[in-house]
C-alpha cells in the first residue's frame, strides 16, 4: 500500500480526527479529540510522498525519524512505529498533542507546499496511545553503566527529556522536583482536556521503569544547594530545567483584587490541585459568571478554555493586537472559537475595576489600531483616543508570559545569567560553570514543550560528551 | 518520600505541635523560613511554620493552629502516620545582625513563627525583649520557649486571665517611651501588625513583619500570596515572608487573606460532616 503512486496518494484528503462536539465537551474536562482510528491512521500516513529530501525530520527539534514512523503505521504496524519515535523521543503521548507541529515538521512537509501536509502530530499521539492502551512498552536496552550520576533540577519537559536520553546512555539519573508531582507544566500548566494527566504519569513511569529517580518536594536552591549537589551527594554533572515560573503583571491599578488571578495560578489550581473538583479536593478556586482572560497565546487559550469549563456563562479574550500576531497555535484558537470564547482583539487592558469588598467588577479597556512594526517584527498597537469602555466581569486571569524563575540561580551567584534573569549557555546547553548545563525556558524564556525537550537532548549529549569523552552514538 | 510524623501534641484548644522527620529540610532551615505540606492526597498546600528543627536529629517541629479542614485532618494524625508531601524550607531567611535591643511582638500562633527569629537575635548579641500575647491565658504557646531565649518576656492576654491585661502595643509602647528599641520584629494577626507598625512608624523605629499567605507552590510560579510592598507587587513566598511593616499596604493582605472564606467554610462544613456521619 506504501508503495502507492503518489498521484494517488496525493488524493487521499488529510483525515480528521474526530472530537468532542463543542457544546459537550465544554462542560466536561475530558479530552477534547478522541484520536485517529486505526483506518484513520492508515490513510493518513499513506499521504507520506516518502520524499527524498524529508523537510519535516529536519523542522523537529528533537529530530525523530518522521517518514520511517509514518512508513511502519501505513503497513499497519502501530506498535513499531510508535518505537521508532522514542529512538528519539521519549514523550511521544505528550508531543503528539502539544508540540506546535505547523510550525515544524508539518509546515516543511512537502505536501504543505501545494495543499495540506500529513498529520504527523496527530498521527505521532495515535501510536503513542496504541502502545500504552496495548500494554505493549517495551524498554530500549540500555548501555552498561558509566558510574556517572547525574541531577536534573525541573520535572518539566526539558529535564524529561535529559533524563530519558541519559539514562539510556548509562548514567545513573535523579530528577528533583519542586512540587509535589512530576511534569512541571504538562502538571501544573496544561489542562486536562488538552492533555490527560494519566498520560503524563505514563510517561513519567516509562521514565521510572527505565531506572531514573524522581525526588519531589526538593527545591534546588532551598531544600538542597547545587553546590550540595555536586560536592556532597556526589553528583558529577546538574542540569538546569527549572522552567520559566515567574509570572508577569501588567503593572494596571487593581491587580490584587479578588478574582485576579495570573495564568499560572488558575491553571495550577484546576490542573495540578484540580481545583475544579472542590470540593472533592481541598483546593478551591473562583468560579465567575464573566471572565476576561488577558493575553494571546496558548496559556491564555487554556485559561478562557478552563473557565468556560469551570461554568463561566462568558468569557472575553481581551488581546492587544490582532488574530494575526496571536501567538497561540491555529488548533488552540480554533478550540477556543468553537467553544464559544469572545475574542476582543486590538483591545488593551488599562484598569482592574473592584467592588466594595475588593472583588472585581469591570476590566477597563481601550480600543487600538496597529502602527509600525516593532522590534519583534509585529506592528505595534497604537491606542485610540477617546475608545475607553468597560467590561462587566468577575474573573481576570493574566497570561501576558512568564520570566525565569530566581531561587536556582540566585542559589549560584557565579552562574551567568542574562538581563531578563535567564541562564546564559552555549548551543549545546553548557553554561559558564564546569558540570553545570541548562535548558529549555530557564534559558529562553517561556517558550514551547518541544524546544524544551530539544534543548534538553542537546544536553544530554554534551553532558554524555563531557563525562565520558565520547561522542553520543545515535546520529540525528 | 513521604514524611513521617513522630509526634503530633495539643499545645492548646485550637494549637497543635508536630514533630516530622525531614531530614534535608532540618538541615537547611533558617530562622524566618516556612515549609508547605498537603495533608493527603487531594488536599491543598498550605503553609505552615517551623518552630524548631534539630539538624542532628533531622527533625522539623510544625506549629499550627486548627481552622479549617486541612489543620483539623493534621490535628487528627497520630505518631507513625505520614504526610504525602512537605517542601521546604521556603521563603528568605530573616536578617539576622546584632541591633542592640530587639523587640519581638508576638500574638496567639504568631509566636511559633517568633520564636525562632527571637532566638537567633540572642545568639548573636542582642538584648532581646519578647512580648507574647493571646486572647486567653490558655491559648499562650511557646512561653517557656521564649523566656529561655530572651533577656525579658512580657505576657499580656485581651481578658487579663494572664499577665497584663489589653494588647501587645501597650507594654510596646511603654518600652518605646523608656527603653527605646532599635529594631522590632512583630508576629500574629494582620490588626495586630499593622497597630505595631503604626506605633513604630511614628518613632522611626526598624520594624519588619511576617506575613502569612495564601500560597500554592511556594516558588513563586503562582502569585497567588502577593502583597503590595512600597507600590510594588511582591510575593510572601519568595520575597518574603518578613517585609519592611511600614511599607505594607495592610487593607490589601487583609483582602487577600479573605478570598476564600467562603470555600474554606464550604470544605469545614462537608468535613465536620462527614466526621459526624462516620
Amino acid at each position: 500500500m506504501s508503495d502507492a503512486n503518489p498521484k494517488k496518494k496525493i488524493q487521499i484528503p488529510r483525515q480528521k480526527m474526530p472530537e468532542q462536539p463543542p457544546r459537550e465537551r465544554v462542560r466536561n474536562f475530558e479530552e477534547v479529540p478522541y484520536g485517529f482510528t486505526p483506518e484513520q491512521a492508515r490513510l493518513e500516513a499513506e499521504r507520506c510522498l516518502q520524499c527524498g529530501k524529508p523537510g519535516c525530520r529536519l523542522g523537529c527539534p528533537v529530530g525523530v525519524d518522521i517518514p520511517a514512523f509514518l512508513r511502519l503505521i501505513a503497513e499497519g504496524k502501530f506498535v513499531e512505529a510508535a518505537r521508532k519515535i522514542k529512538e528519539q523521543n521519549a514523550l511521544p503521548a505528550i508531543c503528539g498533542r502539544v508540540c506546535p507541529q505547523e510550525e515544524q515538521c508539518e509546515k516543511l512537509c512537502i505536501l504543505a507546499k501545494k495543499s495540506d501536509p500529513v498529520s504527523i502530530g496527530y498521527l505521532e499521539r495515535f501510536v503513542a496511545d496504541m502502545e500504552r492502551r496495548k500494554g505493549a512498552l517495551r524498554l530500549p536496552k540500555k548501555r552498561s553503566s558509566t558510574g556517572k550520576k547525574v541531577a536534573v533540577i525541573g520535572a518539566g519537559p526539558a529535564g524529561l527529556a535529559v533524563a530519558g536520553d541519559l539514562i539510556l546512555l548509562g548514567h545513573s539519573v535523579t530528577v528533583f522536583e519542586a512540587l509535589h508531582e512530576p511534569g512541571g507544566v504538562l502538571a501544573y500548566g496544561i489542562p486536562e482536556f488538552r492533555l490527560p494527566k494519566s498520560i503524563v504519569s505514563a510517561e513519567v513511569d516509562y521514565l521510572k521503569k527505565l531506572g531514573v529517580q524522581f525526588e519531589m518536594n526538593t527545591i534546588i536552591g532551598r531544600t538542597l544547594t547545587p553546590e550540595a549537589l555536586l560536592d556532597g551527594e556526589g553528583f558529577d554533572a546538574i542540569f538546569v530545567g527549572a522552567g520559566a515560573g515567574l509570572p508577569d503583571f501588567l503593572g494596571i491599578p487593581g491587580e490584587h483584587c479578588g478574582g485576579v488571578y495570573t495564568a499560572n495560578e488558575y491553571l495550577t489550581r484546576s490542573n495540578l490541585m484540580r481545583a475544579y473538583r472542590f470540593p472533592e479536593y481541598d483546593t478551591p478556586i473562583i468560579r465567575g459568571r464573566h471572565v476576561a482572560v488577558i493575553g494571546g497565546g496558548n496559556v491564555a487559550m487554556d485559561s478562557a478554555r478552563t473557565a468556560l469549563r469551570l461554568g463561566a456563562e462568558k468569557c472575553f479574550l481581551v488581546y492587544r493586537r490582532s488574530k494575526q500576531e496571536m501567538p497561540a497555535r491555529r488548533d488552540e484558537i480554533e478550540h477556543a472559537e468553537q467553544e464559544g470564547v469572545e475574542f476582543r482583539f486590538l483591545t488593551a487592558p488599562l484598569e482592574i475595576l473592584g467592588d466594595e469588598k475588593g472583588f472585581v467588577r469591570a476590566l477597563r479597556c481601550k480600543k487600538m489600531v496597529l502602527g509600525e512594526p516593532d522590534a519583534s517584527g509585529r506592528r505595534r498597537p497604537v491606542p485610540v483616543e477617546g475608545s475607553e469602555h468597560d467590561l462587566v466581569t468577575d474573573i481576570v486571569i493574566i497570561a501576558i508570559g512568564n520570566s525565569p524563575n530566581p531561587i536556582l540561580t540566585a542559589a549560584i551567584p557565579s552562574l551567568q545569567v542574562n538581563a531578563r534573569g535567564g541562564i546564559v549557555t552555549d548551543d549545546q546547553g553548557r553554561t559558564n560553570l564546569p558540570r553545570v548545563y541548562a535548558g529549555g525556558d530557564i534559558v529562553t524564556g517561556a517558550a514551547t514543550v518541544i524546544l524544551a525537550m530539544g534543548a534538553g537532548k542537546k544536553a544530554a549529549r554534551a553532558i554524555h560528551k563531557d563525562l565520558t569523552g565520547e561522542e553520543e552514538p545515535q546520529s540525528r | 518520600m513521604p514524611f513521617k510524623i513522630l509526634e503530633n501534641r495539643r499545645l492548646t484548644p485550637n494549637t497543635m505541635s508536630m514533630l516530622v522527620s525531614a531530614p534535608r529540610i532540618a538541615a537547611a532551615h533558617k530562622a524566618g523560613q516556612f515549609v508547605i505540606l498537603r495533608a493527603h492526597e487531594k488536599g491543598e498546600r498550605i503553609p505552615l511554620t517551623v518552630a524548631e528543627k534539630d539538624s542532628d536529629l533531622g527533625t522539623i517541629r510544625l506549629i499550627f493552629q486548627t481552622i479549617g479542614k486541612s489543620t483539623r485532618l493534621l490535628a487528627e494524625k497520630k505518631a507513625g502516620d505520614w504526610l504525602p508531601d512537605v517542601a521546604g524550607p521556603l521563603g528568605s531567611p530573616t536578617h539576622i545582625e546584632c541591633y542592640g535591643r530587639v523587640i519581638c511582638v508576638s500574638g496567639g500562633i504568631g509566636a511559633a513563627a517568633a520564636y525562632p527569629i527571637a532566638a537567633a537575635f540572642k545568639k548573636v548579641g542582642n538584648y532581646v525583649v519578647s512580648i507574647l500575647g493571646a486572647q486567653r491565658a490558655d491559648l499562650l504557646i511557646l512561653e517557656k520557649e521564649l523566656l529561655q531565649c530572651s533577656d525579658e518576656l512580657e505576657i499580656c492576654t485581651d481578658d487579663g486571665s494572664r499577665g497584663r491585661a489589653g494588647l501587645v502595643t501597650i507594654p510596646l509602647k511603654e518600652r518605646i517611651d523608656t527603653d527605646r528599641p532599635d529594631f522590632v520584629l512583630a508576629v500574629g494577626p494582620l490588626p495586630m501588625m499593622r497597630a505595631v507598625a503604626e506605633l513604630t512608624r511614628q518613632e522611626k523605629i526598624p520594624t519588619m513583619v511576617s506575613l502569612n499567605s495564601v500560597m500554592i507552590d511556594g516558588t513563586g510560579m503562582c502569585g497567588g500570596c502577593r502583597v503590595e510592598v512600597g507600590g510594588h507587587t511582591r510575593f510572601t513566598c519568595v520575597d518574603g515572608p518578613e517585609f519592611d511593616a511600614h511599607q505594607i499596604d495592610f487593607a490589601v493582605a487583609a483582602k487577600r487573606l479573605k478570598l476564600y472564606h467562603e470555600h474554606e467554610k464550604c470544605s469545614l462544613d462537608r468535613y465536620m460532616d462527614q466526621t459526624k456521619r462516620s
